[in-house]
């Protein structure tokens, strides 16, 4: 069965998600990946969507419980990469990924998560929109 | 004409429509944009219609070209289409953002729909 791969770095897990994922891979990483934070104490999870050339609202869905289930779990999700075509999609779409933190790239992304670690209130706006 | 009886098969549809988008050069916002509504709907198709089928077209009128995609299906229908286009209205797995999101994304969109008979979602972009 098809499988996406997790990097752990330190504390953090990285997500590549690299091909279009089918409904039932989607909710088997919603699954493996919260099973992964509980092993390895993950603190932080980036997830790296910039090979998806879409995302709609079902993926919207995954990647919201996979920021919630996660947060549950004491580790915050950063969703990174997202195509400027994507982005505009979504907004007509109308989803709005609400309580996903979002970062330009991978490494925006992980100063965010840090800042997270230490100033939780105040440090999203300060490295995603930079 | 393509069947959605499978998630693999919305995948498949998302390639073919990506790949008439190209054909018909449009941009990649606007590509984007198709492609996406096709998911939507062809989600549509396979988790309230039972399944169904894609039509893919490129159409012509005076002085452009549009695609135009047609999803049928044979299922329980919509019993109130206006509700079911609101913004946040949701009878399963997604967000509620399907039929109003795919709307927007596209130039005309028109649904029929008959409880017990079927739905059919027939939209256009122009070019």
């Amino acid at each position: 069965m098809e499988k996406i791969p997790f990097l752990q770095m330190g504390e953090y897990l990285l997500v590549t998600i690299q091909i279009d994922m089918h409904d039932q891979l989607a909710l088997t990483l919603q699954e493996d990946l919260t099973n992964k934070i509980i092993q390895t104490s993950a603190r932080g999870v980036l997830i790296d969507i910039s090979s998806l050339d879409i995302v709609d609202s079902f993926i919207g869905r995954i990647l919201s419980n996979i920021a919630k289930m996660s947060q549950i779990l004491g580790a915050q999700t950063v969703v990174v990469g997202m195509q400027p075509a994507v982005a505009i999609t979504l907004v007509e779409l109308g989803l709005s990924l609400t309580g996903i933190l979002t970062a330009l790239n991978i490494e925006k992304g992980m100063l965010l998560l840090q800042a997270q670690a230490t100033f939780p209130a105040k440090s999203q706006n300060k490295y995603t929109r930079q | 004409m393509m069947s959605i009886h499978t998630s693999s098969d919305i995948i498949l549809v998302r390639q073919a429509v990506r790949q008439m988008a190209v054909e018909l050069k449009f941009s990649l916002v606007e590509q984007t944009k198709i492609v996406t509504a096709a998911s939507e709907i062809a989600r549509n198709t396979l988790d309230h219609g039972g399944g169904g089928t894609v039509k893919m077209e490129i159409i012509n009128d005076a002085n452009r070209k549009g695609l135009r995609l047609t999803f049928e299906d044979h299922g329980m229908g919509i019993a109130d289409i206006d509700l079911a286009l609101q913004d946040g209205f949701t009878t399963g797995s997604g967000l509620g953002m399907g039929l109003s999101g795919a709307k927007r994304l596209m130039n005309e969109f028109e649904i029929v729909s008959q409880v017990g008979v079927g739905t059919k979602v027939a939209m256009t972009k122009w070019k």
